[in-house]
């Protein structure tokens, strides 16, 4: 039995919650903590009883225990960060991350913040301390991207790498090349559907998918690539004309996040693209390509998003690392 | 290429064979005997790719085996790329921006298709580029990209090729 404390009950983690309490993994939760409450109990939490009392009352536990109680003195084995992703500081993430390493705790996060400003700095601690920091849900939801990398492909030279990253704007995109929707039509139909936000620059002008490729980039090759250097164009200055366009030729447009070092190519642009072309793929799924020297080029599609689809990928982390540091099965 | 050659067993094959012997790709012989031409002549008109700078090597081997060469027809510019141009195209004088390509003397715009919304709305267009290699493709590409820069167009570029 591994146990684990969770810091965040949004959509991701009353997804991971629910699939632990629901399925036998051998994994227990010791600790939860929202952003108003904590709760902790070695023996295991009731799971059912949590995520009632949070639909209830908005938050789940006891207000005078805070997400860095349960991350200083709670009983576990890994910490799942699941708080929203602040892109300017990745706090207060970082943080707990921080004081969970510290403790020699694994840790497993969806957090976009943390791995793309401290990646370098939160690798080499979980390193110093021989625990693990795994964050498989911070990109292409469900996607098993990270996995594929470390062991799938372990051996290759990943020498490009192109992805559709983020769902927002390829649901925008479809809608636009298929029904010849404007722009702002369908950013309208994305909001009414929940896949967009109130504020959706962050998607539209490519800033999510820019985070995404500056993660990919520093985990397959180590180069410290931060967010101002990936060059981006977003999707919100785009016609419904350069749909029909492009649709004229065969193709259509997609916002595409490439990496390719030899050619000093780190970007973030809408770019025509056959409409055969495996990359193009409908509504708000993802999908990458790499590159790499020995499988040539390997593609993975699924879906990027999603309380369940994202706690996949954190599900599938924690089983890795109970299977091998926490015990084998 | 429009050939002349002696209208004997055998010529038309040693006119062809140096080509494949460079390189080069047949995409059509046009063969016709022209009614009242009473020489012992034969013009042929060959379709064909060859190669960068394999042409000299060609004729050369082509006056060896006899041939005579009445007229090189060489469409030069091989590389083909389509972009969408966004933005005040007019207002940012749109022939300037075509005319930077043009005037590099490896790259031009082979066509321009575009629509025109309502006054003072962006308008959006498709431009073809035909250049003579790769590298020259890469570069006039660049010169659009800055000249987007400059006016505040939006450039959506191809994904190329996975190479």
């Amino acid at each position: 039995m591994m146990n684990v404390a969770l810091i965040g009950l949004g959509s991701v983690g009353k997804g991971v919650a629910a699939i632990l309490a629901k399925k036998d993994l051998g994994i227990k939760i010791t600790g939860i903590a929202d952003s108003k409450s904590g709760c902790m109990d070695r023996n295991g939490l009731d799971i059912a009883d949590l995520l009632l009392k949070k639909t209830k009352n908005g938050y789940c536990g006891d207000k005078e225990i805070s997400a860095s109680d349960v991350v200083a003195k709670g009983d576990y084995d890994a910490l799942i960060e699941v708080t929203p992703t602040n892109a300017l500081t990745g706090e207060p993430a970082i943080g707990y991350i921080k004081a969970a390493l510290i403790r020699k705790k694994h840790v497993v996060t969806s957090n976009k913040g943390p791995i793309a400003l401290a990646y370098k700095e939160l690798h080499a601690l979980a390193i110093k301390k021989g625990v693990a920091l795994r964050y498989e849900a911070t990109v292409a939801g469900a996607i098993p991207i990270m996995h594929m990398l470390e062991h799938g492909l372990a051996g290759n030279e990943i020498l490009a790498l192109y992805g559709v990253l983020n769902g927002t704007c390829n649901y925008i995109l479809t809608r636009m090349a298929d029904e010849g929707l404007t722009y702002e039509q369908a950013l309208l139909e994305a909001r009414e559907m929940g896949y967009a936000e109130a504020d959706p620059t962050y998607d539209v002008q490519g800033i999510d998918a820019a985070i995404k490729l500056v993660i990919l980039a520093n985990t397959i090759w180590g180069n410290g690539i931060r967010l101002v250097d990936v060059d981006r164009t977003g999707i919100d200055l785009l016609t419904a004309d350069a749909l029909r366009l492009a649709d004229d030729e065969g193709c259509t447009i997609r916002l595409i996040a490439e990496a390719i070092p030899r050619k000093h190519i780190i970007r973030v642009s809408p770019r025509i693209i056959e409409k055969n072309h495996p990359l193009v793929v409908e509504g708000t799924l993802n999908a990458l390509t790499l590159e790499t020297d020995l499988a040539k080029e390997i593609t993975l599609i699924g879906r990027g998003a999603g309380s369940t689809e994202t706690a996949s990928a954190i599900i599938g982390d924690l089983l890795f690392i109970k299977d091998r540091y926490v015990q084998r099965a | 290429m429009k050939l002349e050659m002696k209208d004997s067993p055998g010529q038309l094959v040693a006119a062809l064979k140096p080509i494949s012997d460079v390189g080069g790709n047949i995409i059509a012989v046009i063969h016709q005997r022209e009614p009242d031409l009473d020489d012992d002549t034969l013009n042929v008109q060959i379709v064909l790719e060859l190669p960068e700078g394999h042409l000299e090597k060609l004729v050369a081997l082509l006056k060896e085996q006899g041939v005579h060469i009445q007229r090189i027809g060489e469409e030069r510019l091989l590389y083909k790329r389509t972009v969408i141009l966004i933005g005040h195209l007019m207002h940012t004088d749109l022939s300037d921006t075509v005319d930077q390509i043009d005037s590099t003397g490896f790259a031009e715009v082979c066509e321009l298709k575009m629509n025109m919304p309502a006054v003072n709305e962006r308008s959006t267009s498709r431009i073809t580029i035909k250049a003579v290699s790769k590298g020259d493709m890469e570069a006039a590409i660049a010169i659009l990209r800055r000249v987007s820069l400059q006016k505040s167009l939006l450039l959506i570029e191809p994904l190329e090729e996975i190479a």
